[in-house]
């Protein structure tokens, strides 16, 4: 029977990606005892707050879950592309810059046309944020690792400028927005924090997946990451057109976290809205192996230990930066031990490969 | 007989099952220019990578002042005073030319000591050159200098040259051929490797031809004839039938009308001037030696690049075989039914308006594994897990898949064996017999006067057709850029 040619290896391709799991873990685990903090409690502080009621994945792991799934998918679909978007965070700020923005003017506007214009404006204005990388990349051979990490500054930049000038709030003394009028608001889950941001995202997950493994674009999308030589001469495709469309939707997907998480957690855009969504988003990505459905696991798995991390600061007075170490390992022993994020990486480095 | 100052003796290199080099000796005597002639695959970078220590010999003897060396690598190669310059330039383009010299001959990199030594040795040599300039910003004639230099800076006595001047415009290149003269004068002897008849007799001593592995002759520039070598060079075949003249030939599917098309960067010469028509029905050779613009004018006729001048008329759908099989052929990670997928494109059956069936895909790459004899376990292996002949056939199969009116094939036979070559030769007669027109480059012009029905040539950019029935040699010096002398002599 012929076979589904991405779920070829489906027992090796997960393989990986819980070796990595694995090694963050016994990493973590092997530095709070090396620090002097019982591990087990830390460990068991670390799952009530992710797991440990309702209302810890209701309120913390889902709602924490939404942004990285976004991110997420947009980054894996850019890698896939051999578009190394490292740009995320800020693409994100550029969303939640301009849902800000939007959703504060739509306050008499019906909910219903409101919520979706807040989230477009952010979809549109993370896709705007990724344009520049993209144009210059295929212009001029700017390398987009180089522009879209740097754009990240400025996105920071004008978030600051923007909650302490045109966005401040109307009595003029915090750095930070008004809230957004209800009609802006995505709508919640009610008595949680959880929104229906969730139910978009996994839509776009479903979708992607359908992209990537039936349409002859999504695959065609592949191929230029892999070899965008041979997708031109044989497969006769302009690779730089897949190349700066993923880079776009990308940015877009960031663009449209940010407005989902501003439109549905926070009502407002302040300075380190972000607790740095826009680089878990990678390790999401690549722990997932880019694929659309596992980004959705590894989006709650990271969203899960984020969440976690609060209450093991909280009852084992560990620093909840100890989880970022489990990321930072996962993904490098991703990058190790997987040969094609290696050569994506490689590839990234090296315009002659394009 | 002056003593020779480097000699190799009965080298032997085996890459695969071809053998690049068959015993050939060779011997570089002091204060000569010897010029090391052949044809592409001759064996002549080999043989002289095997002297610099690039290449290990699978047998024979390396003597450099009479005493028996093994040369392990460059650096040993560098310390019994041999210097080489490779085809492509090696410079670092952001380091000036003293940087460039200090990296190549391991000296301190800054200082003015450095800049002192860099003039000094540019003055000994007598290739004047700015120390300070960036490599990045010499012209073409300017970075081969520093090649030489850097060749030359660890005293070398015996200099390599690896086809010096293809990376060279015309004038140039003469200059630079009489640099290589001044060089002898001071003493240092020189490997002059080309596949450019004029460019040997114009400047060197003594002449050895290489074909196929083995040296044909050795001799004295002054006693040969452009004739003689070409004949070394390309070898007088066994009578073959002069090309077909085909009746059944259709209509005009490939018109190209005063065409000028850019060269690659890093050499080549592009396209300067081509006319010509290819009808359905025939088979077309392009015979033409490598870097004369085949693969421009392959690669515009097949949609990969705009010409700068001139109109190409095509009639699709058009498929294009090229020469790398593994970087652009096709995708090594993906598994022959993505192959096919991935070359076909839209119009294919399984992708109706974007949306793919695999399932009849992969039933489809079955079926050509049956038709195409390719010997593979199933369609969904991964490409590269195939040997190099069924690869072909797997790219020659989704070529034909297309149902071409128009098959360009650029030595599409690269790395096969003689099997595998004869296959693919079949399959393009098939093809033009179907009513394809086939244009065909081939390296091999014995083989390519046996595939095709009548043969264009492309010498520096020009395209020359040939009349009906012409034979080898006149096409070969016709390639060679002799044949004005062949018809005055």
């Amino acid at each position: 029977m012929p076979q589904d040619p991405q779920l070829r290896s489906h027992g090796h391709a997960l393989r990986t990606p819980l070796l990595a799991l694995g090694i963050g873990l016994a990493v973590l685990v092997l530095g709070l005892a090396t620090a002097g903090y019982p591990p087990l409690p830390a460990l068991a502080a670390l799952w009530r707050g992710a797991l440990g009621s309702p209302d810890a994945i209701l309120s913390a792991l889902l709602p924490r879950a939404i942004p990285l799934i976004l991110i997420g998918l947009g980054i894996g679909l850019a890698f896939r592309a051999g578009a190394f978007n490292i740009g995320a965070e800020g693409q994100f700020y550029a969303g939640a810059i301009a849902a800000t923005w939007v959703g504060l003017a739509l306050g008499t506007w019906p909910r219903l046309v409101a919520v979706p214009t807040v989230l477009l404006a952010g979809f549109a204005a993370g896709l705007a944020w990724a344009a520049v990388p993209a144009l210059l990349r295929v212009r001029f051979g700017v390398l987009e690792v180089i522009s879209t990490l740097l754009l990240n500054f400025v996105a920071e930049a004008l978030v600051s400028w923007m909650v302490l000038g045109p966005l401040q709030e109307s009595k003029h003394t915090y750095p930070q927005s008004d809230p957004l009028p209800w009609a802006a608001r995505l709508p919640q889950f009610p008595g949680s924090r959880l929104h229906l941001g969730l139910l978009v995202a996994l839509c776009l997950a479903l979708a992607l997946w359908l992209f990537g493994r039936r349409t002859l674009a999504g695959f065609q999308l592949r191929a230029v990451g892999l070899s965008p030589a041979a997708a031109r001469v044989m497969g006769g495709v302009r690779p730089e057109r897949f190349f700066a469309a993923a880079l776009l939707v990308s940015g877009a997907f960031a663009g449209l976290a940010g407005a989902s998480e501003v439109s549905g957690t926070t009502f407002a855009l302040f300075q380190n809205l972000s607790p740095g969504f826009g680089f878990t988003g990678i390790a999401v990505a690549l722990l997932a192996r880019l694929h659309p459905l596992g980004i959705v696991a590894t989006g709650l798995l990271f969203a899960g230990l984020e969440a976690g991390a609060g209450a093991m600061q909280r009852d084992a007075g560990v620093p909840a930066v100890a989880v970022y170490v489990v990321e930072a390992v996962v993904i490098l022993t991703i990058v190790l031990a997987d040969p094609a994020a290696r050569r994506a990486g490689a590839a990234a480095t090296d315009p002659a490969s394009r | 007989m002056p003593a020779a100052l480097l000699t190799l003796t009965a080298i032997r290199k085996r890459y695969g099952s071809t053998e690049a080099l068959k015993g050939a000796d060779f011997s570089l005597a002091r204060g000569e220019i010897h010029a090391l002639l052949g044809e592409n695959g001759a064996g002549k970078s080999t043989l002289m990578k095997i002297a610099f220590g690039l290449v290990q010999p699978d047998g024979g003897r390396i003597l450099v002042d009479g005493a028996e060396v093994i040369i392990r690598n460059p650096l040993a190669a560098r310390r019994l005073g041999i210097g080489m310059v490779h085809q492509h330039f090696t410079d670092i383009p952001v380091f000036t030319v003293a940087e460039n010299i200090a990296l190549a001959a391991g000296w301190p990199p800054s200082g003015r000591g450095l800049r002192d030594r860099v003039r000094r040795l540019a003055e000994e040599a007598g290739l004047p050159l700015d120390p300070d300039a960036l490599a990045g910003e010499l012209s073409a004639g300017l970075r081969q200098r520093l090649e030489v230099l850097k060749a030359l800076a660890g005293h070398a006595r015996i200099l390599l040259l690896d086809e010096p001047t293809s990376v060279l415009p015309p004038s140039e290149a003469d200059t630079f051929l009489g640099l290589v003269q001044r060089l002898r004068d001071r003493g240092v002897a020189t490997v002059l490797i080309t596949h450019k008849l004029q460019e040997a007799l114009a400047v060197a001593d003594r002449i050895t031809v290489l074909r196929a592995g083995e040296v044909i002759q050795t001799g004295a520039a002054q006693s040969e004839r452009p004739e003689t070598l070409a004949t070394a060079m390309l070898g007088t075949a066994p009578a073959r039938p002069a090309p077909r003249i085909r009746a059944a030939v259709g209509e005009v599917v490939i018109n190209a009308r005063d065409l000028a098309i850019p060269g690659a960067a890093g050499g080549g010469t592009g396209i300067r001037n081509a006319s010509f028509q290819v009808r359905a029905g025939e088979v077309v050779g392009l015979a033409a030696v490598e870097g004369n613009g085949q693969r421009e004018l392959l690669r515009a006729l097949a949609g990969l690049a705009r010409p700068a001048r001139g109109t190409i008329q095509v009639t699709g759908p058009v498929s294009f075989i090229p020469e790398d099989r593994t970087s652009e052929g096709q995708i090594g990670e993906l598994s022959l039914t993505e192959n096919l997928v991935l070359s076909q494109g839209r119009a294919a059956p399984w992708a109706q308006h974007g949306w793919l069936d695999w399932p009849a895909a992969g039933r489809r790459a079955g079926e050509l594994l049956e038709r195409f004899d390719i010997r593979a376990p199933g369609p969904d292996v991964a490409a590269e897990r195939l040997s190099g002949g069924n690869q072909q056939r797997q790219i020659i199969a989704n070529a034909m898949e297309r149902r071409p009116r128009v098959l360009l094939a650029e030595n599409p036979v690269r790395g096969l064996d003689l099997r595998a070559t004869a296959e693919v030769y079949d399959r393009l007669r098939r093809a033009a017999a179907e009513g394809a027109a086939v244009l065909v480059h081939l390296p091999d012009l014995d083989d390519l006067l046996d595939v095709a029905d009548r043969i264009l040539v492309l010498a520096a950019g020009e395209l020359i057709p040939m009349p009906e029935g012409a034979g080898r040699d006149l096409i070969g010096r016709t390639m060679l850029g002799t044949r004005g002398q062949a018809a005055a002599g």
